[in-house]
């Protein structure tokens, strides 16, 4: 006999179903989103108790407990699927970089769905497996969860939230206001590729050479820094802003000045040229897979040989320093040889009209 | 980037740096009006004002297609957002322009009207096909680089006879604001402001070339070298101009030969006189009204004229007294002279229209040079 038959429950049709009210009124049909779907595709022993929350072990280093981190990240992309990704593997890697930044190994992921009436069944599913394969590759279970679905017209398809819990190694403290003079700052990779991708599709904009996103968890990659035992002082990933936005973040949080090199700036060239046809400078463009290191500059070397032997790393380079300045500018020597501000996004980066 | 970053080359620009301190006599003081927003953008993008000596003053003109819109015309855009509920298309950079009543067409958007962002009037064009049952506007500003894009639009509209499309033209012309600068008290009695030379327009003179500015070069005896938007343009251009001043020469030069002839863009020229005629008198902010400076939609397709199709008069809006936009766009002011730069207008919250765009003098020194009001 078979399941359908054994509970008299039509599955869903995952091919032409949609989201429907009842999706999200909490009685049979929500049930069976949650099993059929979410449980499916995310499902591990925390999960599949099916309370309203997980019991999770405390976590003990040294034998003493250790402290946690906690960060949490609301995704809304537009359009839902990108080359390179979409919002499902996004909104898994967004929260795990967000904690493991602080220095954490991220341990569990909460995430909660917001889902359009209307929006469909098949695009979700989509989704659920694209985040199943994003945890599941980062070792990071989903451990607990919640769908609410709005009338058609109040959401954008599908809007997801994530919660992610790391344990933080003892000692360890890392923060945007640990900064000083002498400082070097380091990135990992080339910038712009999220946001090119994103906005050439919204766009409506082919290039020859196609702009895939970066997105990508970065825990990995920081570990590797981290074990090294050199002096970083902050690890940040450069999402929405971009490069420019956070490294003036840090550097109003530390009360420091940076001078950039622009010549050094890893930028694929697609993606410059893109920027160049749309009126954008790259260094607002949004990255999901890229790393800001502010460490010590007698051990930016041996940081950067660290990021140069991992995939997520290759195209690492020091890109400028810290100074002391009371007006904490990020400045830049432009490749031209002029000197300029790279100030704070100020609103929405908007095209140019010549 | 091909045919980009070769303009863009720090060791060439050392090497043009090095002829110009050479050039330029230090006895003299050397002031040049960038009239382009484009200019304004490259000179403070790449720090290029860090490579000409002290006695090479560049002076920052008019040309921000958005910082000359007057308060009167974004209020008539956002009136037809809000009141006659069209799809109102625009491009960026106008979005955050300060209007009346505290708004712009992006505080009008979060209103409740339903103002789109596009990259074309193709775009536009495409909106008001898909949505049949709407009025769809396109706010059609700039000079004349964004002139025949629209002139095809409205002829594309006709020969659809698309019925829901029309355009609030505000298209403007450079040779006219050119004039009242050169008119103004400032340069021509008083002379305040002393300009030596023109930077004229890159994609402006692509359109209409380069012989409209010969009359200026004739008339007021002032060099104009045209030149494109890469900063190595730019120092070719100054380079030029100061060699034109030495040898007391008044020409019009054109650095920008690689797309400007001196004819200008006749296929182009000939789409947007069939469209559009001159109007009498336009306001500009800053310039005040200057005669024969604007565009209008023809009778011809006054189908497709947003202004006739909705009945709207244009009401002048004095600017907020404190902005000093109206001195800078003349040149009069720089804008760390202005009270409220930086303090009570920034690119947050801007209450000029200097401050908008980063074209615009105000917002080019602001997001990339006030470092050098602090040393």
């Amino acid at each position: 006999m078979s399941e359908v038959k054994r509970g008299y429950i039509r599955p869903l049709d995952l091919k032409h179903g949609r989201v429907d009210m009842t999706h999200g009124s909490g009685g049979r049909a929500m049930v069976q989103l949650i099993s059929e779907l979410f449980a499916k595709h995310l499902g591990n022993t925390y999960l599949g108790q099916g309370n309203d929350g997980a019991v999770l072990p405390a976590p003990v280093l040294n034998g003493q407990p250790a402290r946690l981190v906690m960060s949490t990240d609301c995704h809304v992309v537009s359009p839902l699927f990108f080359p390179g990704g979409d919002i499902g593997c996004l909104s898994v890697h967004g929260t795990l970089n967000d904690v493991a930044v602080m220095g954490a190994t991220p341990l569990y992921l909460a995430a909660g769905f917001i889902l359009e009436e209307g929006f469909a069944l098949a695009d979700l599913a989509r989704i659920v497996e694209s985040m199943a394969r994003a945890a599941s590759s980062a070792g990071v279970p989903v451990v607990t969860g919640d769908t609410k679905v709005v009338e058609r017209g109040k959401g954008d398809g599908i809007f997801i939230t994530t919660t992610g819990v790391g344990v933080l190694p003892d000692g360890l403290s890392l923060g945007g206001a640990h900064a000083r003079a002498g400082d070097v700052v380091l990135v990992s990779g080339t910038i712009g590729d999220h946001g090119v991708a994103i906005m050439s599709l919204r766009e409506n904009l082919s290039f020859e050479a196609a702009i895939t996103s970066d997105t990508a968890a970065l825990h990995g990659l920081i570990a590797k820094l981290l074990a090294t035992g050199a002096d970083i002082r902050c690890l940040r990933d450069p999402t929405r802003g971009g490069l420019a936005s956070t490294l003036n973040e840090i550097a109003e949080q530390s009360g420091v000045g940076m001078m950039l090199d622009e010549k050094t700036i890893p930028i694929k060239p697609v993606v410059a040229a893109a920027c160049e046809f749309l009126g954008l400078d790259p260094l607002y463009v949004a990255n999901e897979g890229k790393l800001i290191v502010i460490c010590a500059a007698a051990d930016a070397p041996q940081l950067l040989d660290v990021m140069h032997a991992h995939p997520l790393g290759r195209d690492a380079a020091r890109i400028g320093e810290v100074l002391a300045d009371d007006h904490h500018f990020v400045q830049l020597t432009t490749a031209f040889g002029g000197r300029r501000i790279v100030d704070w996004l100020a609103g929405e980066q908007l095209p140019r009209i010549c | 980037m091909k045919y980009i970053d070769e303009f863009r080359d720090g060791a060439v620009a050392q090497t043009l740096a090095g002829k110009i301190a050479r050039l330029a006599q230090p006895q003299r003081n050397y002031s040049f009006m960038e009239f382009c927003g484009g200019h304004t953008h490259a000179i403070s993008r790449y720090g290029l004002s860090d490579l000409l000596p002290a006695n090479v003053r560049m002076v920052h003109g008019p040309g921000c297609p958005v910082c000359v819109l007057p308060i009167g015309r974004i209020d008539m855009a956002i009136k037809l957002a809000l009141q006659h509920k069209v799809i109102l298309c625009s491009y960026g950079d106008t979005l955050r322009v300060p209007a009346s009543n505290s708004l712009s067409l992006l505080k009008a958007k979060a209103r409740g009207g339903d103002i789109r962002m596009v990259y074309s009037t193709l775009d536009a064009l495409q909106i008001a096909r898909d949505n049949p049952q709407r009025e769809v506007v396109f706010f059609a500003i700039g000079f004349e680089t964004t002139t025949p894009p629209t002139a095809l639009a409205i002829l594309q509209a006709a020969q659809e006879q698309l019925t829901n499309f029309s355009v609030l033209c505000c298209h403007v012309l450079t040779p006219a604001a050119i004039t009242q600068i050169l008119e103004s008290p400032e340069v021509r009695q008083w002379g305040t402001v002393p300009i030596d030379g023109f930077i004229g327009p890159a994609h402006v003179s692509t359109v209409i070339g380069s012989r409209p500015y010969e009359f200026f070069a004739e008339e007021y005896r002032k060099p104009v070298v045209i030149a494109g938007f890469e900063p190595l343009d730019v120092m070719q251009a100054i380079l030029m101009l100061i060699a034109q001043v030495n040898d007391g020469r008044a020409e019009v030069e054109n650095e920008f030969a690689r797309a400007v002839c001196r004819d200008g863009n006749r296929k182009a020229q000939d789409r947007v006189a069939e469209v559009f005629e001159l109007r009498h008198e336009f306001e500009w902010r800053g310039l005040s009204m200057v005669p024969y400076s604007a565009l209008k939609i023809r009778e011809k397709y006054g189908a497709f004229d947003a202004e006739r199709r909705f009945k709207m008069d244009y009401t002048s809006v004095p600017d907020n007294k404190a902005c000093e936009c109206g001195a800078i766009l003349r040149g009069v002011k720089r804008p760390q002279d202005c009270k409220i730069f930086g303090t009570v207008c920034t690119p947050e919250n801007p209450v000029g229209s200097c401050m908008v765009s980063s074209e615009g003098a105000c917002a080019a020194h602001y997001s990339f040079g006030r470092y050098k009001d602090m040393a």
